[in-house]
Parts: C-alpha cells; sequence; structure tokens
C-alpha cells in the first residue's frame, strides 16, 4: 500500500500542476504579441458590434485561427500554411482590411503548430479557441483536419481547411475545403492518362503510410481499370524511405507505359532522381504533391516532361500569381508551393465570405459560403458547394526544359 | 495500523483530485486547452504506469508499448463502431476486448523476453511494435493508411469521471501487484535473476505474466485514447510513441509509481505549457528533457534524497524508542 | 527480364541502401562496445554532418577535400561536446538513463537544424564523381561503390584499431572493465571522449555519403537510416565491427528482396519478423559474443 499512497501524492502533485497551468495558459495568452491583440480585440469586436448602429468607421481585429505542423517530418507544409496566409492577410490589411457593414476589420493570425498528429491538433485547436479565433484556416494535413472537425462542427465555427483532401475533411456543414479531394483528383488523373495522354499500361508508385498519397492512388486504380486500362505494378512505399529502387526495378520488368506517382515532391525527387540512375526513360504523371518539386531537385532532367495535376503553379505569368510569388519571395526566400497558395486562397475566401455575409459571425459566414466566388491563385471563380467541396477546374502542369508550364489543351 | 492510514490518506487524495478536476471542469476555470489536456494526461498516466511495470519492476527495456496501445485502440474502437449496443455498453466491450487482445500480444511478445535481455530484447521488441503498426498498416478493416474515423468521444473531458476511475483501477492493479508476493518476485528477477531462480522463483512465469498485465492495461489506455481522439491512424504509434512513454517511465525514477505518474502528467502538459514559445517550443521541450535528466542523476539531487532520507531515519530512531 | 536476372538487381539495391546501413552501424556499434550506451543522436549526427557539408560546400565555397575535412572535424567535436555535456555527468547512472538524454539530444539537434535551415528540403548535389559500373543491364553506381569501398576501409581499419593500437588497447580494457582500466592507468574520460570523436566523425562521413546517394537535406533525415542502422547492428550482434558491416548489408538486401518478391506493404513487418528470429536463433545476433552471466 505504500506505492499506493506515493501515488496520491503524486496525484496531488498533478492537480497542483493542471490548475497552475489554468494560470499559466492566460499568461501565456499575454505572452503572445498577435494573441494578446486578438483577445483584446475580440472583446472590442463584440463592442462595436453593439454599436455599429451608433457609430461608423470602427475599426477592428478579426482573428483568424490556422493549425498545421511546424516540427516534425511535415514541417514544410504547415510552414507553408502559415506563411501563405501571412501573405494574404499582410496584403488584405495593407489594402485597407476589410470592411463589414461601417466596421473596417484587419485580420490577423494565429497559429499553432499540431506536428501533423491528431491528438495535437485538438490541443492546437483549443488553443486558438482559447485565443478567441473568429473563424478557423486549418488543418493543413487530412487526419488531423479530420480529428478537429468534430470540434468545429459543435463550436459552429467556419472552418476552411486549405489542404485536408480526405473526403471526410468537410463532413460537416460548417467544414470547406479549398484543394481537390483525393478521390477526385485521383480520378481525374486516371481520365487525363487514359483519354489525353493514351495510356493504357500504368504503374503507381504511392506512400501506404499517408492517406492522402493511398487515397489518390486507389481512386487512380479503380478509375484506370473502369476505363479498361491496366495497372501493370502498384508499389508502395513508408512515408520517410529515400530508396525506391526495389520498386523502380520492379516496374522495369513489366511493360508499363507510364508512372503514376501521387506523392508529395521530397518522395518525388528521390523517385524521379534514382529512375533516372537506373537508366530508366518511362514518363511520370503525379499529383498536386508534386508541386515545388523543381526546386529539391538537383538535376531538373530528371523530371523532364512529367505532367501533374496542379491547382497552382508558382511559375504561371499570371499577375496575381507573380506578385504572390515575389511576395513571398521576398518574405521567407523561399519559393510558395501549392500549401502555401491554398492557404492564401482560404483567407480571401474568409474576406470575401465576411464581405457577402455582412457579418463576422460564424453562422452567417458559413451561410455565405456557398453565394461567394473567389478569385484565387488555384482556380479561377472558385465557388463552394453545400457540402463545402470547391468547384475549380483542374489544371494539368508539364514541366519542360526545367520550367513548369500549363499544359495547353 | 500505518498501512490503514496510508490507505486513508489515498482515499482522501484520490477523492481531493477527483473534486479539484470536477471543480474546474464545471466553473469554467479551466480553458479549453487544458480541457482538452486531461484524457491525453489520463492516458499517459495509465501507460506510463503499464510500462513502469515492466522497465521498472521487471527491470527489462522495451521499445514495443505503443503497439501494445495500437491493438486496444483499433480493437476497441472497431469494436464501439460497429456493435449495435448503447454506446456505453459498446464501450465497456471493447475496454475489455482491447485490453485482451494487448494480453494475447503481450503474451507473445513475452515469450522471446525468456531468452534475451537488455538491449536485444529491446530491439526485438521494437521489432514487434513495428510489425503491428505495418500489419495494421496494411490491412482493410483498420483503413490502412487512412485510419478509422469517426469513433464515437466517449472519454473526453465530459467524461472524466469514466476515464478517472480507469486510470485508478490500472495504477491500482500495478500497486497492488508490486506489493504483493507476485510483485515482490518480479523486483527479484530484476534485482538478480539468477538468485532469484535460485530462490525457487519461477522466472519464465512470473516475466511473461509482467508483460501480459502490462499489455492488458496498455491496451485499455489504447481504447481511451481512441475514444478521445475519435480518430486513428498507424502512423501514431511508430516507436516514437513508445520511446515517448519509456520517457516518462525513466523520468519518473524506475521503480517508481508516483514519479511514472509525475513525470506522465509533466511531459504531456510541458508542450503544450510551451506553445507560447512558437518556433522554439520543441527546441526548449528538448532541453528540458536533457536537464531534468541530468538533474535526476546531478549530485545536488543525490544529496537532497540523502537529506530527506536522514530525516526519516531520525524520525524512526525516535519512533523507536 | 529474366529472373535471375531480376533477382541480381534486386540484390544490388539492397547492396546499395544496406552499405549505407553498414557504415552508421559501424559507428553505432563502436560507440555502444566501448561507452555501452545506446547512442540514439547517431542518427542526428549524420544529419548535421550532412548539413555541415552543404554549408561548407555549397555556401562557404570551399574545396571539395577540405570541406569534407571539416565535416568530419565538426561531427567530431559535435560528439565530443555532447558526449561532455548530456552523457558524461550520467556515465554512473542506469544506463536507461543515458538513453533518455541521447533521445533529448536526438530532438535537440532536430530542432536546431529546423531553426536554422527551415523545413523545406535543400537539393544538394552529389559530391562524389565516380562512375558506376555497368554489367548488361546490371548498373551499380558510383556512390554505392564509393560507399561499400569506405565501409570496407572502415571496418578493417576500426578493427585494425581496436586490436593493434594502445589507443585501441585502452578502448578495449574500458569496454572491459571501466575500473580496472582506471586503475591500469587508462584516462577512461579520454578513452571515452576519442570513442565519441570517431563515431561521430565515422557519421559524418556516413552523411557524407547519405546525401550524395539521395541528394535531399531535411532537418530529419538522419532519423530512419539511424534505427535502421541500429537494427542492422542488434542482427550483426551490437559491439561487433565486422558484425555491424554484416547485419547492416544483410537488412539492405533483406529489405530489398522482401519488398521485390513479397510485399511493398509489409516489407517492414517481414524485415523486423526477421530480425526477431534471428535474435531468437541467436540471441546475441550474427556475430556477436554470448556474454555469460555470473553472480
Amino acid at each position: 500500500m505504500k506505492k499506493f499512497g506515493k501515488f496520491m501524492v503524486s496525484a496531488v502533485a498533478a492537480t497542483l500542476v493542471v490548475s497552475s497551468l489554468t494560470g499559466c495558459g492566460s499568461k501565456e495568452d499575454e505572452t503572445e504579441a498577435p494573441t494578446e491583440t486578438s483577445a483584446e480585440t475580440d472583446d472590442a469586436s463584440v463592442e462595436t458590434n453593439e454599436e455599429e448602429t451608433t457609430t461608423s468607421g470602427e475599426t477592428a481585429e478579426f482573428l483568424i485561427g490556422g493549425t498545421g505542423p511546424l516540427t516534425g517530418p511535415n514541417a514544410s507544409y504547415g510552414t507553408s500554411v502559415k506563411q501563405g496566409a501571412e501573405i494574404a492577410i499582410q496584403e488584405i490589411n495593407n489594402a485597407g482590411g476589410v470592411t463589414v457593414g461601417d466596421t473596417t476589420y484587419t485580420l490577423a493570425l494565429a497559429f499553432e503548430d499540431d506536428e501533423a498528429t491528431e491528438d495535437k491538433a485538438i490541443q492546437a485547436y483549443n488553443t486558438l479557441m482559447d485565443q478567441g479565433i473568429q473563424v478557423l484556416m486549418g488543418g493543413t494535413t487530412s487526419g488531423a483536419t479530420i480529428a478537429i472537425t468534430d470540434l468545429t462542427a459543435e463550436d459552429g465555427i467556419l472552418q476552411i481547411t486549405p489542404s485536408g483532401s480526405a473526403p471526410e475533411c468537410i463532413q460537416y456543414d460548417n467544414a470547406f475545403r479549398i484543394c481537390f479531394s483525393d478521390p477526385e483528383q485521383g480520378t481525374a488523373m486516371a481520365d487525363y492518362a487514359v483519354d489525353v495522354l493514351g495510356y493504357t499500361k500504368v504503374a503507381v508508385i504511392y506512400d501506404n503510410a499517408s492517406d492522402y498519397s493511398a487515397g489518390i492512388a486507389e481512386a487512380f486504380e479503380e478509375e484506370i481499370a473502369a476505363k479498361g486500362g491496366e495497372v501493370v505494378a502498384s508499389e508502395s512505399f513508408t512515408t520517410g524511405d529515400t530508396d525506391f529502387n526495389t520498386q523502380l526495378t520492379k516496374i522495369k520488368g513489366t511493360d508499363a507505359e507510364v508512372i503514376f506517382i501521387p506523392a508529395y515532391y521530397q518522395d518525388v525527387t528521390y523517385i524521379t532522381k534514382q529512375a533516372s540512375d537506373m537508366g530508366m526513360e518511362l514518363p511520370f504523371i503525379g499529383s498536386d504533391g508534386w508541386d515545388g518539386v523543381l526546386a529539391t531537385v538537383s538535376d531538373p532532367a530528371t523530371v523532364e516532361g512529367a505532367i501533374f495535376a496542379s491547382p497552382f503553379c508558382a511559375a504561371v505569368d499570371d499577375p496575381n500569381v507573380v506578385a504572390f510569388v515575389e511576395a513571398y519571395e521576398a518574405a521567407y526566400s523561399a519559393t510558395p508551393d501549392q500549401f502555401a497558395a491554398d492557404a492564401y486562397d482560404a483567407i480571401y475566401t474568409i474576406k470575401a465570405a465576411m464581405e457577402q455575409a455582412g457579418s463576422t459571425e460564424s453562422e452567417d459566414l458559413i451561410a455565405a459560403m456557398t453565394e461567394i466566388t473567389v478569385n484565387g491563385l488555384t482556380g479561377e471563380s472558385i465557388t463552394f458547394s453545400a457540402e463545402g467541396a470547391p468547384n475549380k477546374e483542374i489544371k494539368y502542369v508539364e514541366i519542360k526544359d526545367g520550367q513548369y508550364q500549363y499544359v495547353e489543351e | 495500523m500505518e498501512n490503514k492510514k496510508k490507505l486513508l490518506i489515498n482515499v482522501v487524495i484520490a477523492i481531493v483530485v477527483y473534486a479539484a478536476v470536477m471543480i474546474l471542469l464545471n466553473s469554467g476555470l479551466l480553458n479549453r486547452q487544458m480541457r482538452s489536456l486531461i484524457t491525453p494526461i489520463c492516458t499517459n498516466v495509465m501507460l506510463a504506469v503499464s510500462l513502469c511495470l515492466i522497465v521498472g519492476f521487471l527491470g527489462e527495456l522495451t521499445l514495443g508499448h505503443a503497439g501494445f496501445m495500437s491493438l486496444g485502440a483499433y480493437t476497441g474502437a472497431l469494436l464501439s463502431l460497429n456493435l449495435p449496443f448503447p454506446p456505453y455498453v459498446s464501450l465497456f466491450i471493447a475496454i475489455i476486448a482491447g485490453g485482451c487482445v494487448a494480453a494475447v500480444a503481450g503474451a507473445i511478445i513475452g515469450i522471446p523476453v525468456l531468452r534475451l535481455r537488455g538491449d536485444y530484447l529491446a530491439i526485438v521488441t521494437l521489432g514487434f511494435g513495428e510489425i503491428i503498426r505495418s500489419v495494421i498498416n496494411a490491412l482493410d478493416i483498420t483503413g490502412g493508411a487512412r485510419g478509422l474515423s469517426g469513433i464515437e468521444r466517449l472519454t473526453n473531458y465530459n467524461h472524466f469521471t469514466l476515464v478517472f476511475v480507469l486510470t485508478l483501477i490500472v495504477i491500482v492493479v500495478v500497486s497492488n501487484l508490486i506489493n504483493s508476493r507476485h510483485g515482490r518476485a518480479i523486483c527479484a528477477i530484476r534485482d538478480n535473476y539468477i538468485a532469484a531462480e535460485a530462490c525457487g522463483i519461477p522466472v519464465s512465469r512470473f516475466k511473461i505474466m509482467a508483460f501480459i498485465i502490462s499489455a492488458f492495461l496498455a491496451g485499455i489506455a489504447g481504447v481511451v485514447y481512441a475514444h478521445n481522439i475519435g480518430i486513428l491512424k498507424p502512423a501514431n504509434f511508430d516507436y516514437n510513441t513508445s520511446i515517448e512513454i519509456l520517457v516518462m517511465v525513466v523520468l519518473g525514477g524506475m521503480g517508481s509509481i508516483k514519479g511514472s505518474i509525475i513525470a506522465a502528467v509533466i511531459l504531456t502538459a510541458l508542450p503544450e505549457l510551451l506553445r507560447g514559445a512558437a518556433d522554439y517550443r520543441m527546441l526548449i521541450y528538448s532541453i528540458v528533457l536533457i536537464a531534468m535528466m541530468l538533474f535526476r542523476n546531478s549530485n545536488f539531487n543525490a544529496a537532497l534524497i540523502e537529506k530527506k532520507n536522514l530525516k526519516a531515519m531520525q524520525k524512526l530512531q525516535k519512533e523507536g524508542k | 527480364m529474366s529472373l535471375l536476372n531480376s533477382i541480381l538487381e534486386q540484390l544490388i539495391n539492397g547492396l546499395r541502401t544496406g552499405s549505407i546501413y553498414a557504415l552508421i552501424a559501424i559507428g553505432y556499434t563502436m560507440v555502444y562496445g566501448i561507452a555501452k550506451m545506446i547512442n540514439f543522436a547517431h542518427g542526428d549526427i549524420i544529419m548535421v554532418g550532412a548539413y555541415a557539408l552543404y554549408v561548407y560546400s555549397s555556401i562557404l565555397k570551399l574545396p571539395l577535400v577540405a570541406a569534407i575535412i571539416l565535416t568530419v572535424v565538426t561531427c567530431s567535436v559535435l560528439g565530443i561536446i555532447t558526449e561532455k555535456i548530456a552523457y558524461k555527468p550520467l556515465r554512473n547512472a542506469p544506463s536507461l538513463a543515458v538513453l533518455i538524454t541521447a533521445i533529448g539530444m536526438s530532438f535537440l539537434l532536430q530542432n536546431v537544424a529546423l531553426l536554422i535551415f527551415k523545413a523545406t528540403p535543400i537539393p544538394f548535389a552529389s559530391v562524389v564523381n565516380v562512375s558506376g559500373i555497368r554489367l548488361g543491364s546490371l548498373y551499380l553506381s558510383g556512390t554505392t561503390l564509393v560507399t561499400l569501398g569506405v565501409t570496407v576501409i572502415a571496418m578493417v581499419a576500426l578493427t585494425l584499431f581496436v586490436n593493434k593500437t594502445k589507443a585501441g588497447r585502452a578502448m578495449r580494457a574500458v569496454s572491459e572493465d571501466r575500473g580496472a582500466a582506471e586503475l591500469m592507468g587508462i584516462s577512461v574520460n579520454a578513452t571515452i571522449s576519442l570513442t565519441f570523436a570517431i563515431g561521430s566523425g565515422l557519421a559524418a562521413v556516413a552523411g557524407i555519403l547519405y546525401i550524395s546517394q539521395y541528394e535531399t537535406l531535411m532537418p530529419t533525415l538522419g532519423a530512419l537510416p539511424g534505427i535502421k542502422a541500429f537494427v542492422a547492428a542488434v542482427l550483426g550482434g551490437i559491439g561487433s565491427i565486422p558484425g555491424a558491416m554484416f547485419g547492416g548489408i544483410i537488412l539492405g538486401i533483406i529489405e530489398s528482396l522482401s519488398k521485390a518478391y513479397i510485399s511493398t506493404q509489409l516489407s517492414d513487418a517481414i524485415v523486423y519478423g526477421v530480425l526477431v528470429v534471428v535474435l531468437l536463433v541467436k540471441p546475441s545476433g550474427l556475430l556477436g559474443k554470448l556474454k555469460i552471466e555470473k553472480v
């Protein structure tokens, strides 16, 4: 029983810690600069709402929450989302903010790290709610997004995920998505491969530990079969793998005409490099995770001629894209990828919803979501269905002469 | 007499802890971030205490605890998703079944324990953990990489009483076991297994027993974890998770249930408390981890413990007179 | 393509990953053998080595040889510093305590790298300019050849060093019995520092060859090869230098063959399954010495 006694002592210690945490929690709010203002302005905005009828030209702050991995193996995705959103917010604020009724709102972003895990995502979201966010732009990865959808639905807060591509990410009415869903993309790529490019025998290499990659691969393989094509090799790997020679050797032994890689650019970099080392000359097609691949390959020739579905391409000479890429490069000395572009569009979507709704209440914003049209980086005149999916055209990008180019239809 | 007094104190403390958390929860004093930490803290306490049985008392290093946890989590989640009973009945069945499946795995993994020691055992358990994870990842019924979602959140902070009771049960099971005859046998194996064997303790039987019990409890923790998060993905049960639990046990001072509990609470809360540090969060976390380990084993700490022991000794001597 | 040909190709693929595992495992096993601790931060020293090479050769534009030497020196110094700060104070603590600080060290290095170099992967062209060998349809790349060569040289040199030199003898003495070694006039601290310097230097070399093979820098690049190399070291019999080399290459080949002929989905499970079976049959690894414990 002695040990049990010790436990009890510790249990008290535990409560002490827990109770002191509540204190710390509020203290923390004060240490973080954007949060501090947000907490205050949260109250302020409530006040201004009440006063709206009497005064005009009020300014207030509208706090947008964001979640995504900033540490760990997936850190680059969350970092891109955060930075893309920051660019959009700065642009909007510099242009005078968002005018809703008589009040002009400046936007602010509070971003919390979720390490791309489900339990941390819940923590991150709750932390943001403590800080008084008014809408959520997140999460970044599908699993983490799904984990918080229940909570956002319960809170009735508008959730726009820039890049959560699993179908379940938008299972509730309050959740919307900027990117394409996994099955959508897989099916579209399969159609494109068979109908436009004329391939019938395809090989697939996908990441079986990633819902994104496995989800696209599954839909792709089904659609290929439905179109009368044949998947001659379906090879998987595990997140973090860097050696793909075995899979490539297997594919080399088949009569595949093309290799489909639904994966992110890091994996693509390894696969294409190793394929070229092996002397393979099969063409590649890929998913939107490919965007950014030219920045990580050491020799662009390894991905020459590859075609991938992409809503966004940093090298296009669209004036909006050019301005975004320039601002992003100036601020972070890095080339934006589609995560950054999705987040940028998410912020503009929120702005559009605010203006359409004439309110900052999530309930009104959610209702306004189906009425708005957003001209974004990842698509012209994007509209949203009541289910939360975006209506936008899938574009195909080809890597030609070491540059991204939209495929001309 | 002494024991009874201690028992009473323990019960009082348990009630106080429970009441304190309940008051904090219901009065709204707890912010949302901390509120959502309650179940993870309890889950980690369960995991740390169950691992403490193997690492701290049996003295074997294992790196596959996340494997037991994942078996419990997946079994529990599949049952509560598919059983036609009311949620709480399903949850009850899920908890028992989750524990049992994990216990079976514990028995299977316990067998190599008989042949292997130290780092070799560590790597074999790590291997088992990874095998479980990649099999779960490859199966259809578990949803593969996309995982299982839509699990009803029956163990989140709204159900604190349930989670608290489960945590208490885990702690009581382990502490009672340790203080029983079996527990003393287990500790004897840790201290010197050759001597223990020579004294007639059936070493193999006790080793497997410890593994089975520990796995069972980790399985229960897994079920609680699943019903708190609502979504399970195989990637969350890799060796890093096992290592996280191990860190709690070691930091708590191996062989101390109290220590494991405190360490589990601190290490679960720490990354959340450090959110204010933004980019430097995980950096500070790692520095704190190293610093705590160094402090635990420093001369200064040793002197403190000595002082405490001395006082206790003097007190005992006085009482003796 | 004939079956034989494809098997040979897959064996070469195995050799390619295996040679990297082997090189890392040698460093692992050496530190383990002498300092008696699992240095979980070993994989991250590889990462530091990779980034150090990138800084010296791509940013500071130093000549390649100078950059490589500086990289090795950087990692050796880092190895000694980590040992002095994080491991030495725990020399008399339970071995698990050191394991945990090593894990903390691993987090620390990863997060420092994340803060300095950011999360975006950095491309890095191979520094190995050796042409590969082509035999019919079989192709052995230059990097693989160099890695294999370096691994064999490292294995032979280390074995000779440990067995033939005075410092090596000191290492073995420290490994055998620290107290007795001290009484014989061996400086335990200096010997362990030397061990860490050599182990980390090897990790630097492994880092250089690793990015020459895979050409992308990420803060977490050391984690997976680190754990695989640890498995390889145990498979070969931890503490045994030839065992580490052997274990690394076997591991690479098993991985490749199981992916090629059984299932890419289950290859991890198969690799670990083999490990479990090997250890059950031979509890001290393939080439490890079985220590009989006495009362």
